[in-house]
């Protein structure tokens, strides 16, 4: 089922830096509160990384959400990195190439 | 009225003195016209001979004017009892009277000219007349071409609905017109018009009123508007005492709403399951003065019913008894249901039955009928089947962002049966997703009246899904790949992955506008089978 069209993100700590959580759908709703999310986290010091285990649907806005995050953290020289992906998305993160700027760990427990 | 005079000998080359002759001044006499009415007309005919000026007392025009040139005698050129001439001939150059033997010779000729002139009148006569017959041919072609080269070449073929069209110009080729305007996001225009007067005045009108409607349509959505505007314009072009009746409908294909103004055309007649009602709107005629107001109406077609639109060169045509066709006959042929519903043939084969075989049209005949056959014709319409094809699902969703999620859920379920791997379903899902949400967006532009199509269908080699919108007349870019470093790099948007994606998501992508909509196909081959 694809239907819910609500995201939320909330940061956590990891032990080699901040964690971002995301839940439910990545699309451009999704732009404010990831935003918000990752200013929260910088704030924080260590690899910044995106746990996508409660994502449900990312579409091509919601690339363009992390194309735009990434960007801001490449700006500052922040490392990102992402788990908790499907393989499905996976694949979505190699053609688009975000996976060449950032780090995609295989689960949780890795990137933790 | 031809007057003749004498040829003087400076024109004849022979002012030159002869041999011991003195050289003496030559006066010319003028044409003379004698106007219809002259006294002098008919006292010519009565006395039928050569007249001496002089024995003349006539309240005449003619007859002070040849005073005034000198002449003494006229000669009458009479042909069938009526003057077809006249010599006016001055003082003799021997400065003696006019013997007898010279009004003997004067009437003798006269007599012979005569024919001879009613001849070359008659033949003169003849040929202005075929020439004027050949100017009019000319002008009537002229017409019949700028008819012909703006109606519309082909009629609109809309999912859902039938449109047909019937013309057929009167000889003298009136100033009827009617025209489709492809509005996008699903509208369709529609215009029937008439312009007062015949010719090329008429199709110059015509063709000038078309233009401006066509302009304005593209600017303005309210029918009313498009009318006040297009009247503002014409009425500082258009020539004086002509006019053009004109009515014009905005037709939204998905919902049947037909939004219209009139400006003083006939009324358009719409045939439902409760019978037939005319669309009433009031508006005057364009052209005629500045500042008018039209008033707009809204009507609901429902799938069956069908709209009639006509010109008057069918309600006042007349038969042998100078009857008319009238508006009442009209309505009760539109009421009638017709084989195969070819309402246009049905009504024209009753307005011959009613003028009668061979009776010359009086004034140019168009009929515009509209018919809305089905609601849900949209979403199977240009879905060519291949091979084997079994359709797995039809349906539609409103333009609204999120429903590409509802969609995606929809085509999950139609192919589970299919059994496919659960990468290639979750690829087909963010293809699909990406389709439907370009076709809420940018085809339709979250326009909720409107709605995308999606069907589904399979064959053993290939699960096939169409998406179609209504941003038919819409350039569609090509994908290309996406510049990444461009974009983190701030150089770019961040957004532009949604065409990409899909092709990469599926194996092979077809889109097609044709109709004012625009289709997506994704074809996803099913491993192992193709």
């Amino acid at each position: 089922m694809t239907s819910a069209n609500t995201f939320e993100a909330r940061v956590s700590s990891g032990d080699r830096g901040p964690v971002i959580e995301l839940t439910g759908t990545v699309n451009k709703a999704a732009k404010e509160p990831l935003e918000a999310a990752y200013e929260e986290a910088a704030s924080v010091q260590g690899e910044m990384r995106l746990d996508f285990r409660a994502v449900d649907y990312i579409n091509s806005t919601g690339i363009a959400v992390i194309v735009g995050l990434l960007a801001k953290a490449r700006a500052t020289g922040r490392e990102i990195g992402a788990f908790g992906l499907t393989d499905h998305y996976r694949e979505v993160f190699e053609i688009t190439r975000l996976s060449d700027f950032m780090t995609i760990y295989d689960d949780a427990k890795s990137a933790k | 009225m031809v007057s003749w005079r004498r040829r003087t000998k400076a024109e004849a080359g022979e002012d030159k003195p002869q041999p011991g002759q003195a050289k003496r001044d030559v006066e010319i006499i003028e044409p003379i016209e004698i106007q219809p009415g002259d006294p002098l007309e008919t006292v010519l005919v009565s006395m039928g001979r050569p007249v001496d000026v002089s024995e003349l007392d006539l309240d005449s025009e003619a007859l002070s004017t040849i005073r005034r040139a000198g002449a003494e005698i006229i000669v009458p050129l009479i042909g069938q009892g009526e003057l077809l001439g006249a010599l006016y001939l001055g003082r003799r150059l021997s400065d003696q009277s006019y013997s007898a033997d010279d009004r003997r010779l004067l009437t003798s000729l006269a007599a012979q000219v005569a024919p001879a002139m009613n001849v070359a009148l008659l033949v003169r006569s003849q040929q202005a007349e075929a020439e004027e017959r050949e100017r009019i041919q000319q002008e009537l072609q002229v017409a019949a071409l700028i008819q012909h080269t703006l109606l519309p070449k082909e009629l609109p073929s809309v999912p859902g609905w039938h449109v047909d069209a019937f013309y057929r110009p009167a000889r003298a080729v009136g100033g009827d017109f009617y025209d489709f305007i492809d509005l996008g996001l699903g509208r369709q225009g529609v215009v029937i018009g008439d312009v007062t007067d015949k010719g090329v005045p008429a199709a110059l009108v015509m063709a000038t009123c078309r233009s401006m409607l066509r302009a304005a349509a593209q600017q303005k959505t309210s029918p009313a508007e498009v009318l006040a505007e297009v009247n503002e314009a014409l009425v500082d072009e258009i020539p004086p005492a002509m006019f053009v009746t004109c009515l014009y409908a905005i037709i939204d294909t998905a919902a049947g709403e037909v939004v219209f103004a009139n400006a003083g055309h006939n009324l358009p007649y719409v045939r439902s399951s409760d019978g037939v009602v005319e669309l009433r709107a009031t508006g005057m005629p364009l052209g005629l003065m500045n500042g008018m107001e039209y008033e707009e109406k809204v009507y609901r077609l429902q799938d069956g019913d069908v709209m009639v639109l006509t010109s008057d060169g069918i309600t006042e045509a007349h038969n042998p008894e100078r009857e008319m066709y009238g508006f009442g006959r009209l309505m009760g042929r539109v009421a009638r249901k017709v084989r195969d519903e070819d309402v246009c043939s049905s009504i024209v084969s009753d307005l011959e039955d009613w003028t009668g075989e061979n009776a010359e049209q009086e004034d140019d005949i168009t009929l515009v009928v509209i018919t809305r056959t089905s609601s849900a014709e949209l979403a199977a319409s240009t879905f060519d089947p291949n091979p084997g094809e079994e359709t797995l699902a039809t349906f539609t969703v409103p333009s609204v962002e999120g429903n590409e999620l509802l969609a995606i859920d929809r085509v999950v379920d139609a192919i589970e049966p299919l059994d496919l791997d659960l990468s290639d379903v979750e690829r087909l899902k963010t293809a699909v997703g990406e389709a439907v949400m370009n076709a809420i967006e940018h085809g339709n532009e979250f326009n909720a009246d409107l709605e995308v199509s999606v069907d589904v269908r399979a064959t053993p080699a290939a699960v096939r899904v169409r998406i179609t919108d209504y941003g038919g007349n819409k350039v569609i870019p090509e994908a290309e790949t996406p510049d990444l470093e461009a974009k983190l790099a701030g150089d770019q948007t961040p957004r532009g992955w949604g065409l990409f994606l899909i092709e990469k998501m599926v194996d092979e992508v077809f889109t097609e506008q044709q109709n004012g909509t625009h289709t997506v196909e994704l074809v996803l081959n099913q491993r192992g089978e193709s």
